[in-house]
């Protein structure tokens, strides 16, 4: 079993060294596409295939170490104690890491068949499939890992790879500007995280699973107070890679990278790599009251703030981004009153439909040429049916309809805000509230896209049938301004000829079918007590391992009575059939948009607001972007005038007093210093010419006086 | 008259990064060097011989001649194959440590005279042992000398030191002198020489004078931590890519300086590891530097753009060695500065939080000069028929790569080589490190965390 775990997640790195070095040995030709597939498909698929078997033979935890990986040495822990801080490479299997691991195959596998279909036409066709198999890789280390040290270094694998990706556009310098941005805020989260980590070391002596739940959860009050500490500096680190509110900012200019990323990379798997850290970290989290608060208030606002930027935005991965946003802000609600489960759970359902939202998506933008504006959309139910179902099964599963997996989860999060014993009710009304805020966003993107009639041009379209245009580059020279944003992932669409939209090919309508189908069935696992389930559910049931006692006290899921139950439910799919209804009138009855525009003209300035994203982007570059580049250019001049200059004044200094000694030494001094310091090319020659004709001796000499001075003294103040 | 020469596990890694790079100096030179190519070899053979013999000198004797013939090769090389203001820099080069190593030799020799009689004019009197040079004596009498002398000893020393990390404020002379000198030269210097203050520190100062150690560590962190932020911030806005990495070695230098002076296993390991990845890392850098310099002739990041698409080997190569630089876990960097950080931590979490902020900025400053140079429209007319990496350049970059990749993911050969060395100076600088008791194991959970056997 040690070594089928091991392979799990090497599967995906042999796949990227051997499309890595088949990509870097010979850049500029054309490689054979079907080997790129097959190493990319066949690992990733290989790879799932292992993760089912061990989620299959799966009896209890158990973690392996693999060799020593930094043996740091011996440190001092708080309370007077030695202990090694060494770490492993270890790997764990728990129900949380089988979890994490089977969605992350799994929705890797079929993003990568979707990508194959995507990325047809693209000329970095295997650099792109080497960076997604090393992010498959480095988000199994992520979530396999069995200290705190391995999972950092997944944490950091996937944000490269998600630069990279990102970044794959590279020749437009909005994908370079956002690779960027998303990896110096992640590394801003990053580095919380780190000093986390340093704090879990001091405190425990190591920074294994195993050994710091252990002594966290027999000694909980010994450790309450600096667990605070720890878990909000892990939070922070979790803030950044899952983009909370304030370090959101990266992941909606992380859409210029190709549809299948996002859905991956930016939905399905790495943002939601805060939230598992947090419930790994349960054990911590919950000896520390002040945290947990945190945890749910951040991810409170995140959900209602992203939400409402939801509603103005125009480009249809622009509204999935901040709608995956305010989405991971309930997983942490979730988490942060207590319902561990309830975000993992809805981390998985999230996963299923936002990846099948975003891949649907994506074969609305290779259907339409490229096109990713909302307003030239619309009609394409006709040409695109089985996009349109797909995504409508995803938007009611996000809205929370039930029967869609959507709602189990967002259910259980809400149930358990209702019940935190700290503004419990005014935590689930936010969260209520955003869930109707959700709802209409999502159906006014899919009735913009698929309802009423077709509002584009004859688009210039991709076409499958001219399999011969491959290979050459699909990056337009054209970029395309949406009210002052620049328009993402404009990939698609390079010929000439002006064709209608048409459905996408199968690799990709195939990998969307199976999404909802998971949309769907994927959320019965959590069935509620409610509704006839059994309590706990046996999701809830399959994760409880993971919730370890605390000084003796078992973890109890919450509960409440089934008509409370059912009265917040039937509340909270009210309001986002609300949303919905409200979305129908304003975007499916009336083609011309009437009602909205009108709006958006009477409350211009939050309109103007929302549609600007409160400005918070403008904001940090104004603030910390600008403050910290015009600093630097302070202290770069202060370095090279006032800590140079001293340098320098020592030296004329010097040279004025020395005057012209007599000593050869003394002349050698002066000579240079003088010389050097002369700004005429005829001084400076002349001292290269005497450098070159005769100073060596002065140096020989300088070295063998000071030789001398010490054999002499060596030689003649010895007794 | 006699001598110690021996090599401990830090000195032999020194020793190795110092002969695989110069060997990576030297073969990098092939197309650099167009004019006296013999006397060039000569200097560069001359400054290996200068440095392995300060890392091998067990003797302050052998010790501070092989740190002055260090100086005079590196001064040539600057001076004759050096760019513009090739005279200047080599100069500024030359004086500055030869003021610093100056003053070290006063220590040297208030060290020396300790040891038997005296220094009779400061009232100090000596311990009788003889007159000798050797540094395992001192290492052993270190604890017995007075403080104030200690003071006094360990000032002489830091001078000497210091400006050849360089510490900041004693830096300036490395970003001219980094300019200047031709791509073998700033590869050497980056890697190996600015690893000797380092080394000095770690082999002299610490175990020698261990209460003067303590009574100057605060001093020392703040310069460091002030270095590591100062030197990655003025590396933001460098304009020339060689001076740009010029200051991140301050930057990078400060997390050294800051990890031995945490005085705990895991900084000095830290410190001993990062020397060799920072001399790895940003020796490929001013590499990569050279090659692109040749076939342009400009070092401004702003003449570049989008060179990724013109030359993806190139482009790959550089990025993974700044990945490197700033410290990517899975390589190099990472290692060196993680188990610095702990150390450091260990010591006191607002250091490890201040120093943090560096890698914040290292990521930063990187990825910004990548930008402009490798993404980004391919827009300079003499930018689009640059050539891609050949065979010579691309063995150079693969075999750093190689070094990257593996201590990145098993450095543990090298952890196991200077673990003794390291106990020795932690003993010596705080005798009471290892006294305290183990943690106990944790009690057993629900949660079994058993070795699976199938």
């Amino acid at each position: 079993m040690n070594s089928i775990l091991l392979l799990i997640a090497l599967l995906p790195l042999f796949g990227a060294l051997v499309n890595g070095v088949r990509a870097f040995a010979k850049p500029l030709q054309p490689k054979n596409r079907a080997v790129t597939n097959f190493l990319a498909i066949a690992s990733t698929g290989l790879s799932a295939v292992f993760a089912a078997w061990v989620a299959i033979s799966y009896q209890q935890p158990w973690e392996h170490s693999y060799f020593t990986w930094i043996p740091a040495g011996i440190g001092h822990v708080t309370g007077g104690f030695l202990s090694n801080f060494g770490t492993d490479f270890a790997l764990r299997i728990d129900p949380l890491s089988i979890t994490m691991m089977l969605v992350v195959t799994w929705i890797g596998f079929l993003i990568h068949v979707y990508a194959t279909g995507y990325m047809a036409h693209e000329t970095g066709y295997t650099r792109f499939f080497t960076y997604l198999n090393l992010f498959m890789f480095m988000m199994l280390l992520l979530v396999l890992g069995a200290n705190y040290i391995v999972m950092f270094v997944g944490w950091e694998g996937v944000g490269l790879c998600s630069y990279l990706l990102i970044g794959f556009y590279y020749e437009k310098n909005f994908a370079a500007d956002a690779g960027k941005k998303a990896f110096i805020v992640n590394r801003i989260g990053d580095f919380g995280f780190i000093l986390g980590i340093f704090l879990i070391f001091n405190t425990f002596g190591t920074a294994s699973y195993g050994r710091v739940f252990a002594l966290a959860s027999a000694n909980p009050l010994h450790y309450s107070g600096v667990a605070t500490a720890i878990c909000l500096l892990l939070f922070v680190g979790a803030c950044g890679k899952s983009a909370q509110l304030p370090l959101y900012v990266w992941l909606p200019d992380a859409m210029a990278g190709p549809t299948p990323v996002s859905a991956l990379i930016h939905a399905a798997t790495m943002v939601t790599a805060g939230v598992y850290m947090v419930v790994r970290s349960n054990v911590l989290f919950r000896l520390s009251p002040v945290a947990m608060m945190v945890v749910a208030l951040v991810g409170a606002a995140t959900a209602i703030f992203a939400a409402t930027i939801g509603l103005a935005q125009n480009d249809i991965k622009k509204v999935l981004a901040y709608s995956t946003v305010s989405q991971l802000g309930y997983m942490f609600l979730g988490a942060g009153v207590g319902a561990f489960t309830a975000a993992i759970f809805h981390l998985m359902t999230h996963a299923f439909f936002k990846a099948c939202l975003f891949l649907g998506a994506g074969s609305v933008i290779h259907g339409c040429g490229g096109e990713q504006d909302l307003r030239k959309m619309g009609g394409l139910r006709k040409y695109m049916p089985q996009t349109r179902w797909t995504m409508l099964v995803a938007c009611l599963a996000i809205a929370g309809i039930p029967m869609f997996a959507g709602f189990y989860s967002k259910d259980e999060i809400l149930s358990g805000a209702w019940g935190f014993p700290k503004f419990g009710p005014a935590i689930w009304f936010v969260g209520a509230a955003g869930a109707g805020l959700t709802a209409f966003y999502m159906f006014r993107l899919y009735f913009m896209t698929f309802s009423g009639s077709y509002r584009g041009a004859r688009v210039e379209g991709i076409e499958t049938s001219e399999p011969e245009h491959g290979g050459h580059s699909l990056i337009p020279d054209r970029t395309h301004l949406d009210e002052g944003d620049v328009d993402l992932d404009k990939g698609h669409g390079h010929h000439a000829d002006v064709h209608a939209p048409h459905e996408s090919p199968l690799a990709m309508t195939g990998v969307l079918m199976i999404l909802a189908v998971l949309s769907i069935f994927g959320g019965w696992i959590g069935w509620p007590a409610a509704l006839g389930g059994s309590l706990p559910t046996p999701f809830q049931r399959w994760l409880e391992p993971v919730l370890l006692p605390l000084g003796g006290h078992e973890f109890h899921f919450h509960e409440a009575s089934i008509g409370l139950e059912i009265a917040l439910m039937a509340t909270s799919v009210t309001i986002a059939v609300i949303g919905i209804f409200i979305a129908f009138r304003f975007y499916k009855r009336d083609e011309t948009f009437s009602i909205p525009n009108r709006l958006a003209t009477r409350f211009a300035p939050i309109h103007g607001l929302l549609t600007n994203k409160y400005y918070v982007d403008e904001f940090y570059n104004a603030t910390f972007v600008r403050g910290t580049v015009v600093f630097s250019r302070a202290l770069s001049w202060f370095d090279a005038n006032i800590i140079d200059g001293l340098v320098n004044l020592t030296r004329h200094v010097t040279v004025f007093l020395l005057g012209y000694g007599s000593s050869l030494f003394d002349q050698f001094i002066v000579d240079g210093a003088v010389n050097g310091l002369a700004y005429s090319a005829g001084a400076s020659s002349r001292m290269f010419r005497k450098m070159q004709t005769g100073f060596v001796q002065n140096y020989a000499l300088v070295m063998g006086g000071g030789i001398v001075l010490i054999a002499a003294v060596y030689l003649f103040l010895k007794p | 008259m006699k001598y110690d020469f021996g090599i401990d596990g830090i000195a032999l890694l020194l020793i190795l990064l110092t002969t695989f790079m110069g060997l990576i100096a030297i073969w990098s030179s092939f197309s650099a060097i167009d004019h006296r190519q013999k006397e060039y070899y000569v200097l560069l053979l001359l400054l290996q011989t200068g440095m392995i013999g300060t890392f091998c000198a067990l003797d302050f004797f052998l010790f501070y001649v092989f740190w002055e013939v260090m100086l005079v090769p590196m001064y040539f090389i600057i001076g004759i194959w050096g760019g513009p203001r090739k005279l200047y820099a080599a100069i500024k080069f030359f004086l500055y440590t030869l003021a610093g190593s100056v003053l070290m030799l006063l220590s040297i020799l208030a060290l020396y005279f300790f040891n038997d009689g005296g220094i009779p004019f400061l009232h100090i009197i000596g311990l009788g042992n003889g007159y000798t040079f050797s540094m395992l004596q001192y290492h052993n009498i270190g604890h017995l000398i007075p403080v104030g002398l200690q003071m006094w000893i360990f000032a002489g020393f830091f001078f000497g030191f210091a400006i050849k990390v360089p510490m900041f404020p004693f830096h300036t002379w490395l970003p001219d002198a980094h300019t200047e000198a031709p791509t073998a030269g700033s590869i050497i210097l980056a890697a190996v020489l600015l690893k000797m203050g380092t080394y000095g520190f770690v082999r002299v100062a610490l175990p020698m004078l261990p209460q003067a150690t303590k009574k100057w560590l605060p001093f020392i962190i703040g310069l460091s931590i002030i270095g590591i932020i100062y030197g990655a911030l003025v590396t933001l806005v460098q304009k020339d890519m060689k001076k740009l990495i010029a200051y991140s070695s301050v930057s990078h230098l400060g997390f050294v300086m800051l990890g031995m002076f945490a005085l705990n296993p895991m900084g000095i390991k830290g410190s001993v590891i990062q020397m060799i990845n920072h001399g790895i890392s940003t020796g490929a850098l001013f590499l990569l530097v050279g090659i692109i310099y040749e076939r342009r002739h400009s070092r401004m990041i702003a003449d570049y753009g989008g060179l990724a698409k013109q030359m993806p080997m190139y482009a790959t190569i550089f990025l993974i060695a700044a990945l490197s630089s700033m410290g990517l876990p899975a390589l190099n960097g990472f290692i060196g500065e993680f188990t610095i950080l702990l150390g450091v931590a260990n010591r006191s979490i607002w250091w490890a939080a201040s120093a943090g902020l560096g890698i914040v900025l290292g990521a930063a400053y990187l990825l910004w000069l990548y930008q402009r140079v490798f993404w980004g429209p391919l827009d300079n007319p003499a930018n689009q028929k640059v050539r891609d990496l050949n065979r010579r350049e691309l063995a150079l970059g693969v075999a750093l790569v190689a070094c990257m990749v593996w201590i990145g993911i098993y450095p543990k050969p090298l952890f196991d080589m200077i673990d003794k060395p390291v106990d020795y100076i932690v003993r010596k600088v705080d005798p009471g490190y290892f006294d305290l008791q183990q943690m106990p194991v944790p009690p057993p959970t629900t949660v079994a965390t058993v070795e699976a056997t199938k």
